[in-house]
């Protein structure tokens, strides 16, 4: 059988939820296939940080457009989607930590992102479960967290209404020269096939570099207010960025039924979504080394997931170069529920010829060409 | 050893055969152990530490799970109704 398309999607998390809900919007004819359900992947794995990040000028563009594009669209998000505007501290441990909160705080007060720099006390008023003798924190109240399932099915719910077709539980088996072949036989054929598979991607397009890094996390029962923001050490900054090593680091969410989510930690080259309990062990050890308290809560569900981590930390967004019928929009790491909605807004602009509202320049797939078999 | 144990489930003394866990307490109180985050009442159901169901407050100690602890006298438990 074959289906006829302008777009078709392969990855319906949170990514391909996006691109689909922005080509609708803009009345083009989309498809969207999955080899499971609709935010399975990542997207179910992950904590749901809606979070502006300042790593590089452009990861700070695409984080903080794609903020703007989930503020716009909370008022029509239904409640399970959890948005939750709880805002971000970044923990200082020390001195040095400080110095860090006064150069994040200038880089994100220059570009009209509003932040608080809090002292020891003003923390612990903030946060008064962490524990004494931090330095202080940045708050950045714009922040958020959601539920992402719940979000990318929002998402597809509000492009079906538009007219595109899901297809769930037949696993993309080749993609290429505008088709997609699906496990059942069944050929999609479209202008564009996007390749939104997250970690998987470089199955259906062999050559990208997109790795996968796997990630663990607990969830607890419900403490209300056991703490109030997304909490993030800025040790993070240290350790989330060596990309040889294993890394764990404190970063816990709050959720709206008052159950605390637990991270995080980093591994390259583990297969499986096996829990990996040194790991596990370290993380947690971490968490408690900043809330004691937490050490005493029971947790209810632990698992494990995958990143789809590019060299550079920013994604490949736009038509791959050995064949631009296909547009990649995969490699968001840790940040893909932040930076779907610029991701799909992105995707649009491409296929539809408008100029986007930031430069797509630094995400542009072609950049992993030069010199990327060296 | 005496052959029964009172506790409290909501206030209100309930007695149990001696070596009966939290989760018969509840179950004899007639009393559920918990509403889940959507509001579904849950009662246990498992009784071997599997399924999470029964958990309940015991002795001010949230979220324990009722079926792996056994009643001692006085216990005081507080399940959500």
């Amino acid at each position: 059988m074959s289906i006829q398309t302008e777009v078709a999607i392969v990855g319906a998390g949170i990514v391909g939820a996006a691109c689909a809900f922005e080509l609708a919007k803009a009345r083009v004819p989309v498809a969207v296939i999955d080899r499971g359900f609709v935010g399975g992947g990542a997207t179910a794995a992950g904590m749901g940080h809606i979070v502006v990040m300042d790593d590089s000028t452009a990861q700070f563009a695409l984080t903080r457009y794609s903020q703007t594009l989930w503020d716009e669209l909370e008022s029509e998000a239904p409640a399970t989607v959890e948005f939750d505007r709880c805002g971000t501290i970044w923990v200082a441990a020390d001195e040095e930590e400080m110095a860090a909160v006064r150069r994040k705080s200038a880089y994100y007060n220059e570009r009209g992102v509003r932040t608080e720099i809090l002292d020891a006390n003003a923390l612990r008023e903030a946060e008064p479960n962490l524990r004494d003798g931090l330095a202080g924190g940045l708050f950045v109240p714009g922040d958020s967290v959601l539920y992402a399932p719940c979000a990318a099915e929002f998402l597809l719910r509000e492009a079906r209404k538009r007219g595109a077709e899901i297809y769930l539980g037949q696993p993309g088996v080749a993609i290429g020269q505008g088709t997609v072949s699906v496990a059942d036989g069944t050929t999609f054929v479209a202008k564009y096939v996007v390749n939104a598979t997250g970690h998987d991607a470089p199955r259906l397009t062999p050559g990208i570099n997109v790795k996968s890094r796997k990630g663990h996390l607990v969830i607890t029962d419900r403490y209300p207010r056991m703490i109030r923001h997304q909490l993030v050490e800025l040790g993070y900054l240290k350790s989330a960025h060596s990309i040889k090593t294993d890394s764990v680091a404190f970063n816990v969410q709050p959720r709206k039924t008052g159950q605390v989510l637990i991270g995080s930690s980093r591994q390259y080259d583990v297969a499986g979504t096996d829990v990996d309990a040194q790991i596990l062990s370290a993380m947690l050890a971490r968490a408690f080394r900043y809330i004691p308290s937490l050490a005493s809560a029971s947790s209810i569900r632990t698992w494990a997931g995958f990143r789809a981590a590019t060299p550079d930390k920013l994604p490949l967004i736009g038509p791959w170069t050995e064949d631009p019928s296909v547009i990649l929009a995969a490699g968001h790491e840790g940040l893909g529920i932040t930076t779907s909605l610029a991701t799909g807004r992105l995707v649009t602009d491409q296929i539809l010829g408008r100029t986007p509202a930031i430069s797509i320049e630094p995400y542009l797939p072609s950049r992993q060409m030069s010199g990327a078999h060296a | 050893m005496p052959d029964t144990v009172t506790v409290r489930v909501n206030g209100r003394a309930v007695t149990v055969p001696a070596g009966a866990t939290v989760a018969v307490a509840i179950l004899a109180a007639g009393a559920i152990s918990r509403f889940s985050v959507t509001g579904h009442p849950r009662a246990p159901f498992c009784g071997m530490g599997t399924c999470f169901e029964c958990r309940s407050e015991i002795n001010g100690q949230p979220h324990r799970r009722g079926c792996q602890i056994l009643c001692e006298p006085g216990m005081n438990i507080q399940s959500d109704g």
